[in-house]
């Protein structure tokens, strides 16, 4: 008991020096004394979350057959495409009913060809043998595409990682601010904003799936038909997205929005807000050539299957620059800008849950979590002080000791508090002191007993350890559980649990050991007051 | 210094004598307290069963009914409105709307809208919208995080001591667990992902008593194997008890601070955990120990596990 080695005194004193300096710069941050600490110094912090920072956290959850429709899309105008080039395969009755793709062959004797070239399209899926699409003919001049299970699971796979790109640089185009942009169980995406505290911003701004499309207007069209939902083959209609009616426009793109490289808001000769937009080489080379050939025809500006505006071509836009015009408001104008240069989202994304928080909720919950968490361990203090005298005060320099090394671990790893954090520190204070109490109590029990002082104090810590051994593994057990299946708040909760049990045993047994030992060894006491 | 001590030297309470009776006695409250939340049940928040609620601080006092009658005129469906400590801060509850998953956030929208222009000044706090999908997850997973919980510690348990341990423990947390549930039934204080939080503590908490009685119950089973099994337990839970007083009441002081002074948001975390460690302070005396001779653990039930010559040796 008294062998206290010199290294282990000094092993012991680093520990407890290296939670306090890591634990400082998370309880001055905010206070004027920030600017104070040297930037030589240790500078991990402590993550606030959301519910102290306060903020905005939302859950997206992909919708799926919009997904699929896409893709699906995506692949009848890769088809047409593919067909149109030389030599040419005429295609009709197209359709997509059912999830497939099909289409005639409208000579006969280019099936053959159309597999081939369809089949050299699709993409074998990474290593699983499969390809993304599978090629079939029905009733011999009949063509069916259908998406193999695969091939659209790793599809939308594919698709929520862009998701979660394109939400990113939505939400921060400049990629400064502190935000979580992350995917979760496969078709969700979290997203945490800090300091934003009125979501419908965020949610207007991720929730346009800005798919911008370029198409000609059928002219062909009969406007009462089309007022009434009918267009001719190869056309559809379309709502114009002021509410002022509907149009018909042929089904093919002209050019798309992927095809640009970059969206900013800017005003028009009036004065008007539109929307700039500059293609890369192949848009712009496609919307040459298309506006080349459609000299004053109209054709109509698409966004999210909603017509913005349907100008007559004038001449020739060959530079790759365009403008949008529409009714826009600046800040409208300016959204929609920034949803076009981070790309357009491959999947349409729901809001399934959200949640925010005031700053000034936050600070309070702050404020009134302190004054709580330094009135509890005063009391705690001032019990163990007044039932254990001297071995309470080494539980005391325990407990405050240990208060530094949570926050001082929770600091290193970056980790986050949350208010229940707070309250789990609280729990923690009041819990860690169990192991002094289990170690005083036993020796009192033991000198009770009538053995020595030393030889009591030795069983002491001996045979209390095994049982907050046990009692410590059931802590662990509930609180690794809830890190596992809780969410945000409640995980840090669990983190600050886990953290206080591992810490508090440290403190609790091995550094109250060391100053006990340290005073039997200096004072050679003959009594123990305990 | 005259030392305080709660529980005098040589106490000898005959703890084993009610054990009976208080056996019956927790089962009839256990009972009890399940069949009330079934009959009455518990006032789930929207974390479990979706919908939206928003926080709101007004400038000046606002009387709840006219609260009311302003939300009421937004059609946005029958609100619950409740006040959070005094007559400035409310928490305006609505259920989640039918129709698309998506239809709920349009209805916190208006409310964002509405209430600062109809009260200048106001300012809201806080709002929180969750669809019935994630609702429905969020309870299912909070379910089985109880479960696992609950079961891990018993096998825990069980590997640690005997198995009749390990029963002792996953009986002691049922009727832990029974009796808050019992307890939030009753009060209709709302059940949200705090309170499950409250809940898995409670599963760590309650058995650290018990684990550390088990511990003395093992460790007197070994020392003294020619006692019989009554009189064993009393020394073990006399042995104990000023230790399971002092760190009881530890805990209960830092928590009964949460509640009284803490931030309001976790008032429902606070209560459930202290009243779960004031429960379960209980159940490690009257339910773990006395399960223990009904299970027939007797002197030599660590002797199958441990060769006899390497029990501890004990100083006599």
């Amino acid at each position: 008991m008294l062998e206290f080695p010199k290294w282990k005194v000094w092993l012991i004193g680093l520990v407890i020096a290296a939670g306090v300096l890591l634990s400082i710069p998370s309880l001055i941050a905010g206070t004027p004394y920030a600017s104070a600490w040297p930037k030589w110094m240790p500078q991990y912090k402590v993550n606030l979350g959301l519910d102290l920072a306060g903020g905005s956290h939302l859950l997206l959850e992909a919708d799926q057959q919009d997904a699929l429709k896409q893709r699906l899309q995506a692949k009848e105008d890769e088809v047409a495409t593919e067909l149109r080039r030389d030599p040419r395969i005429d295609i009709g009755d197209i359709s997509t009913a059912g999830g497939r793709l099909s289409f005639m062959v409208r000579n006969p004797t280019q099936v053959d060809a159309a597999v081939e070239r369809l089949r050299r399209l699709s993409q074998p899926v990474q290593l699983t043998g499969n390809r993304d699409w599978d090629v079939q003919v029905v009733d011999s001049t009949r063509i069916v595409l259908t998406p193999s299970a695969v091939g659209t699971t790793q599809a939308l796979k594919d698709a929520m990682g862009v998701a979660r790109d394109v939400v990113r640089r939505r939400i921060d185009p400049g990629g400064t601010k502190e935000i979580t942009v992350i995917t979760e169980g496969g078709n969700r995406i979290l997203v945490e904003v800090p300091g934003v505290e009125d979501p419908e911003e965020l949610k207007k701004l991720i929730g346009q799936t800005a798919r911008l499309e370029f198409k000609l207007v059928d002219m062909s069209a009969d406007p009462q038909q089309v007022q009434q939902g009918r267009a001719p083959p190869g056309s559809q209609v379309l709502p114009m997205a002021d509410g002022t009616g509907f149009i018909a426009v042929k089904r093919r793109v002209m050019v798309s929005g992927d095809q640009l490289t970059d969206a900013s808001q800017s005003f028009d000769q009036d004065g008007r807000p539109d929307i700039n937009i500059k293609f890369n080489t192949t848009g712009a080379r496609r919307f040459g050539r298309a506006t080349q050939e459609n000299v004053n025809k109209p054709f109509a500006i698409i966004l999210d299957d909603k017509v913005l505006s349907a100008p007559n071509i004038n001449e020739p836009i060959l530079g790759g620059n365009a403008q949008i015009a529409g009714s826009f408001t600046v800040q409208s104008a300016h959204d929609l800008a920034v949803s076009l240069a981070s790309g357009k989202l491959p999947v349409k994304l729901n809001v399934i849950e959200e949640r925010t928080v005031s700053a000034e909720l936050g600070q309070d919950s702050i404020h009134k979590g302190a004054i709580a968490s330094i009135v509890s361990v005063l009391c705690v203090i001032v019990f163990m002080l007044v039932t254990y005298g001297r071995f309470g005060v080494y539980a005391d320099i325990a407990l405050v000791v240990n208060a530094f090394l949570i926050l001082g671990i929770m600091a290193m790893f970056n980790a986050t508090l949350t208010l229940p954090g707070i309250a789990g520190f609280i729990l923690t204070i009041g819990a860690a002191v169990d192991a002094n109490v289990l170690i005083n109590e036993r020796i009192r029990e033991e000198i009770r007993r009538g053995r020595r002082l030393l030889d009591a104090v030795e069983t002491g810590y001996r045979e209390a350890f095994r049982a907050i051994f046990d009692a410590n593994v059931t802590h662990v057990i509930s609180a690794g559980i809830m890190a596992y299946f809780g969410s945000g708040p409640v995980r840090g909760f669990a983190v600050v649990l886990l953290i206080g049990v591992l810490t508090s045993v440290f403190t609790a047994v091995y550094f109250t050991r060391m100053l006990v030992a340290l005073w039997i060894r200096r004072e050679r006491p003959r009594e123990l007051h305990i | 210094m005259k030392l305080l001590k709660l529980v005098p030297d040589h106490t000898n309470i005959d703890f084993m004598r009610w054990r009976n009776l208080a056996l019956i006695l927790s089962l009839i409250a256990t009972v009890t307290s399940l069949g009330f939340t079934a009959y009455r049940g518990l006032n789930l928040g929207i974390d479990f069963i979706g919908g939206q609620v928003v926080r709101v601080e007004f400038a000046e006092p606002v009387h709840i009914d006219e609260l009311r009658a302003r939300v009421d005129q937004l059609g946005v469906g029958e609100a619950s409105i409740q006040a959070l400590g005094n007559q400035q801060t409310y928490q305006v509850r609505l259920p989640k709307p039918q129709g698309p998953e998506t239809a709920s956030n349009a209805v916190v929208s208006k409310l964002r809208t509405a209430i600062p222009q109809a009260y200048p000044g106001a300012r809201v706090d806080a709002g929180e919208s969750v669809s019935g999908k994630v609702s429905e997850e969020l309870a299912q997973n909070s379910a089985i995080a109880i479960a696992l919980a609950m079961l891990g510690i018993a096998i825990y348990i069980w590997f640690r001591f005997e198995w009749q341990f390990g029963v002792g423990a996953l009986l002691t947390l049922g009727h832990d667990i029974a009796m808050t549930l019992g307890f939030f039934a009753f009060t209709r204080l709302q059940v949200d992902l705090n309170v499950v939080a409250a809940f898995l503590t409670i599963v760590g908490y309650s058995l650290n008593d018990t684990v550390v009685i088990y511990d003395r119950i093992r460790e007197d089973l070994r020392k003294y194997r020619k006692m019989a099994i009554l009189p064993l337990l009393n020394l073990s839970l006399n042995e104990t008890l000023a230790r399971t007083v002092v760190t009881s009441l530890t805990v209960l002081i830092a928590l009964g601070i949460l509640m009284l002074i803490g931030p309001q948001v976790i008032f429902g975390l606070a209560i459930a955990i202290f009243l779960g460690v004031l429960i379960g302070t209980y159940s490690s005396i009257y339910i773990s120990a006395p399960v223990l001779v009904w299970l027939g653990v007797q002197p030599d039930s660590f002797l199958k596990s441990d060769e006899k010559d390497e029990a501890e040796p004990q100083p006599a």
